[in-house]
């Protein structure tokens, strides 16, 4: 290995001198301890590394040794249910090899050298196969079928292929190529920065589903798209990012905790194995990835943490499945990138951030979408991308937050007003916006039901209406508005407080199906425009309001996942106007 | 022996620049032997192969560029720590000052630490009395949690943080307690207030103190949390100690960080601020929790006046960002004279869910303080709405409201200093209050607690 030397350290930033013939990007090692870094600028012979770990005790002198490689992930069985820090070492090995504090220098394999897999051919003998191609498969979870893929790059004849029990590092298959024989284990490695290839990009076109009723109904995200969501702090971006993990309908979850705190990451490595699947009934630990980079974790890792799940979730895209990757925090990473800039001296953008941050910002972004994989039988993949963005103070001209805003299609906006009130998810449905709808429309007017887009536009135009009469309310006095805007005022609230407001700790509560909110939806309205009809026929604002039928409107999402009880309420509706109908003689009377 | 330089070849703010040294590592700790024979101590913060730039913690007054002798001595800043250590003052830097002797060493602690595992990690789920119905009602802290109380010059902090001190203790449980308290930057008036309340409780006995005060040099406020939570995760990791860790100022110990960035002329952030000051509180913050099959804990309260009591300020906001909630400081109540002025609607306390309920506090403990959320924030806005528009406009019912939240603070948020109420006391108060408020209003209350608890007015 090639050997150079130290002569400067600040912080996270080491130089090197002798480095001539190192690349950009290569993983290096440094000093005695052998700490991770990685080569971020060349100068002559000078390479400028960022370290992974902690530079204490590392002084000029000390070699660099240079591996030529590039800081690369491990992709292949036992990868679910992992827990990775942010350069892919595994939490939980170190941790039983070096107990409860993270130390230095330490070099694991990512993935289990020992266990053995069951692989189940896919291909017979001396069938023609390419890229991207299934050779086989392995039951990682009993929710993840882990397919072994042709490498990248290589074509040819199955010359072999065996059948039974292996570790990663047997061979599983020989590929005859043109000049060579290819031997194909069941893992490979793949550099972090570097895109994974697909053959063709799709418009997204199907919604992935939340059971967030705020979120699926009125700003929904289609399967390969994009979201984020910014705001301040204790106004639940968390929260929101751990119900995206529990309940989406993705197959594959990467959550990436970067920067953010221990006691959250715990959370979700001791509630994901009990919590399960809405879908399947399996623990959700099954399908899913975890990359904890806390904020306490050396900050470079942070900026990889980031590349490292991305190239994970890609992977598991191009097996053909829809995977969603959640980064809690993206600003947590975008400090990592300046806290490296300003060590390197270079001139600074706004607010102290690196002039590059935005591109950096929409090149991660950029990875996500709906994807005709490599491969002869053309499947389709998807991979989602939802970042959490921290702002200072709750400010969205941050420059993270709006250089996010310019490459993603979905902005959940969180108030800090609204979780003030305790009104969670504190989403903001005046501010935040989905450019997904027109995209997904059909398909949700085929499955769900006919009218649900026209439900969501009837709701966002009440709660629409409703902050301009508040507005009037406040100025002139809530008398000055008629009977009719009344009724939309209750109305709006009903959406707000009945449908919006969503209890992500209520076992109920905290996920819906699409189908359930049609009904919710439906019903709220329906309870509006039979209102404005009894308005019509004279009746008063403070009878409607006072049919019982409302309590019951107001406790359906507490109803369990079935269609009778749900349209049951929905008819009681209409019994209890059809009752307020005929009271009318008598009332008129009063 | 250490090998000597001479070789100072520039002294600019806290820092200094050595030149022609040799084998000297990053983070390396420094001796620098000032002309007169005075000692002083700092660290080294970056290195080339001609020079090391030193932070020297007890600033450089002093210093010249021709006699001063620098030597590196091998390690980085470290802390001797034994089970003599509780009971004992130590100044900024770790060095006694009660008069009593010097603590020999069992280990020998790096102050920086390491970062726990998120995989050792335990979640903090145990509920601590604090005997302050504003914070155990409605803000319930728990073991392993950081919580800070965000709040201005002028708010008695240091006397709420006193009692909290004094009085936490967990449900049913006698187990060994210490309190390490880091001083940055505070006045001695503020520093004593603490060591007098300690040494007239008794707490003295189980408390560490480390103090760096208002005329100490600033740079020494760097080490000074540090050396606190070595000391703590010593006393929690190793002698099973549950430890109640208050850091009071970070406002100042922000300030100081700020002053070595801007003598490294480096790249500054928001309102001056180092771009990295979020990873170095991250270091310090989340060194408290719990860690599995361990029996001690580190909770940490850190105390920061906001410029201007304003949240937003770098200080505060990144602090919100990594602890786990806030106890939030009200002026407004502060003026009406009521203590602890502890505003419930801003306060915020992420890890309460795990710590309430049956077994834990009371199982109607989660719906009476989202009841109380409810009624009081209601209450406050009927309070505005009487200020716009007399009070002669409000509803009968948002008369209710507004007498609701006037009550709701003087009787559940004011409590004496020396008053610890039980969780179950806390529990009752609140329901007393809640029986001036019609019951069909209080929907967040699950109808079964709703019979237990609400006795029906004859």
């Amino acid at each position: 290995m090639k050997e150079g030397k130290i002569i400067r350290v600040a912080g996270p930033l080491v130089v090197a001198s002798g480095c001539l013939g190192a690349k950009m990007y290569d993983m290096v090692k440094i000093g005695e301890l052998g700490l991770i870094g990685e080569i971020i600028e060349l100068k002559e012979d000078l390479a400028y590394i960022q370290v992974y770990e902690d530079t204490t005790g590392i002084g000029p002198e000390e070699p660099v040794f240079l591996t030529g490689e590039p800081l690369s992930v491990e992709l292949g069985p036992g990868l679910i249910s992992s827990i990775y820090d942010g350069i892919q070492r595994p939490l939980d090995v170190i941790r039983s090899k070096e107990g409860d504090f993270v130390t230095r220098g330490v070099e694991l394999p990512p993935l289990d050298r020992s266990k053995k897999w069951s692989f189940t051919p896919l291909v017979k003998k001396g069938q023609a196969v390419k890229e991207g191609d299934f050779l086989g498969e392995v039951e990682e979870t009993p929710l993840v079928k882990h397919k072994i893929m042709v490498p990248d790059g290589a074509a040819g004849k199955v010359a072999e292929i065996k059948k039974g029990a292996f570790t990663i590092e047997d061979t599983v298959a020989q590929i005859q190529a043109k000049k060579e024989v290819i031997e194909v284990k069941m893992f490979q490695t793949w550099s972090i920065r570097r895109n994974r290839r697909v053959h063709e990009r799709l418009m997204p076109d199907e919604p992935l589903t939340t059971g967030q009723r705020v979120l699926d109904t009125l700003f929904p995200l289609a399967k390969g798209g994009t979201g984020c969501v910014p705001g301040p702090f204790g106004s639940g971006k968390t929260v929101v990012q751990h119900q995206l993990a529990k309940w989406s309908d993705a197959q594959i979850i990467v959550f990436v905790a970067c920067g953010e705190r221990g006691n959250e990451t715990a959370d979700l490595l001791l509630s994901f194995p009990e919590l399960e699947d809405p879908h399947t009934g399996r623990p959700l630990l099954e399908r899913t990835v975890i990359i904890a980079n806390t904020s306490n974790m050396p900050v470079a890792a942070r900026e990889a943490s980031i590349y490292t799940g991305m190239s994970i979730a890609e992977y598991f895209r191009d097996m053909g499945y829809s995977v969603a990757l959640m980064a809690d925090s993206t600003s947590r990473w975008a400090e990592a990138l300046r806290e490296i800039s300003g060590r390197m001296e270079e001139m600074p953008g706004e607010e102290g951030y690196p002039a590059y941050l935005a591109s950096r910002i929409a090149e991660f972004y950029e990875r996500a979408g709906k994807v005709v994989c490599l491969g002869s039988d053309n499947r389709l993949g998807a991979l989602s991308v939802m970042g959490a963005v921290s702002p200072p103070g709750g400010d969205l001209s941050d420059p993270v937050v709006q250089a996010t805003l310019k490459v993603v299609k979905v902005f959940w906006a969180l108030d800090d007003r609204l979780a003030n009130m305790r009104h969670f998810p504190a989403i903001n449905w005046l501010l935040s916006y989905s450019l997904y709808v027109e995209n997904i429309k059909d398909y949700l007017n085929s499955t769900v039901a006919e009218e649900f887009t026209n439900l969501r536009q009837e709701a966002m135009e009440l709660l629409e209406e409703e902050s301009e009469l508040q507005e009037i309310a406040r100025l002139v006095g809530i008398e000055s508005l008629s009977v009719k805007e009344r009724l939309i005022l209750e109305s709006a609230r009903s959406i707000r407080e009945d449908f919006l407001h969503q209890n992500a700790f209520h076992p109920q509560d905290t996920y819906t199906s699409l189908r359930k909110q049609y009904v919710m939806l439906r019903t709220i309205l329906h309870f509006h425009n039979s209102g404005l009809k009894a308005l019509e026929e004279e009746k008063s604002l403070e009878e409607i309001l006072a049919l019982g039928i409302r309590e019951k409107i107001s406790k359906m999402k507490f109803l369990p996942e079935k269609e009778v009880g749900l349209l049951e309420v929905f008819m009681e509706v209409d019994d209890a106007f059809k009752e307020l109908s005929q009271k009318k003689g008598s009332e008129e009377n009063v | 022996m250490y090998k000597e330089y001479l070789t100072v070849s520039n002294i600019a703010g806290p820092l200094v620049i050595v030149e022609r040294i040799r084998d000297v590592k990053y983070g390396e700790l420094v001796e620098i032997e000032a002309a007169g024979g005075f000692l002083r101590r700092g660290t080294v913060l970056d290195i080339s192969t001609e020079s090391a730039i030193v932070q020297v913690f007890e600033g450089t007054i002093g210093l010249d560029v021709d006699k001063s002798r620098v030597r590196f001595l091998g390690r980085s800043q470290q802390l001797g720590v034994s089970d003599e250590i509780v009971g004992r003052i130590f100044d900024g830097s770790g060095r006694p000052k009660d008069h009593g002797p010097q603590i020999i060493a069992k280990k020998m602690l790096d102050i920086t630490g390491s970062p726990i595992n998120p995989d050792a990690r335990d979640y903090p789920s145990e509920f601590i009395q604090t005997g302050i119905s504003s914070i155990d009602g409605m803000n319930p802290l728990v073991r392993g949690q950081k919580l800070p109380l965000f709040s201005g010059s002028g708010l008695p902090h240091a006397r709420i943080a006193a009692q909290i001190a004094r009085q936490a203790a967990v449900l049913g449980k006698e187990e060994k307690f210490a309190v390490v308290f880091g001083a940055m930057g505070i006045t001695f008036e503020e520093a004593n207030f603490f060591i007098e309340d300690f040494r007239n409780t008794g707490a003295l006995e189980r408390a560490v103190l480390f103090l760096n005060l208002a005329n100490e040099p600033t740079i020494e406020r760097i080490a000074t949390p540090r050396l606190a939570l070595t000391c703590a995760e010593y006393l929690a990791f190793d002698l099973n100690m549950h430890v109640l860790v208050i850091l009071m100022d970070m406002t100042f110990y922000a300030e100081a960080l700020r002053e070595i960035a801007a003598a490294r002329k480096e790249v500054p952030g928001r309102r001056g601020y180092p771009g990295y000051l979020y990873t170095d509180l991250a270091t310090m913050y989340e060194r408290a929790g719990r860690i599995k099959n361990k029996k001690g804990s580190i909770t940490l309260i850190p105390i920061l006046t906001m410029p201007e009591d304003d949240k937003t300020h770098p200080i505060a906001d990144l602090t919100g960002y990594i602890t786990e909630g806030q106890i939030m400081l009200s002026r407004e109540i502060h003026r009406k004279g009521i203590y602890p002025p502890i505003d419930v609607l801003p306060s915020l306390s992420r890890l309460k869910d795990k710590g309430i309920g049956e077994g834990k506090t009371r199982e109607d403990h989660a719906d009476v303080l989202n009841q109380l959320f409810a009624c009081y924030a209601r209450g406050k806005e009927a309070r505005e709405l009487a200020l716009i528009l007399g009070e002669a406009a409000l509803t009968d019912l948002d008369k209710l409201y507004l007498e609701f939240a006037d009550r709701y603070e003087d009787e559940f948020v004011r409590q004496g200093e020396f008053e610890s109420r039980t969780i179950n006391d806390t529990l009752e108060l609140g329901w007393k209050l809640l029986l001036a408020i019609p019951r069909a209003e209080l929907k967040r209350i699950r109808p079964e607690y709703l019979e237990k608890y609400y006795p029906e007015k004859k």
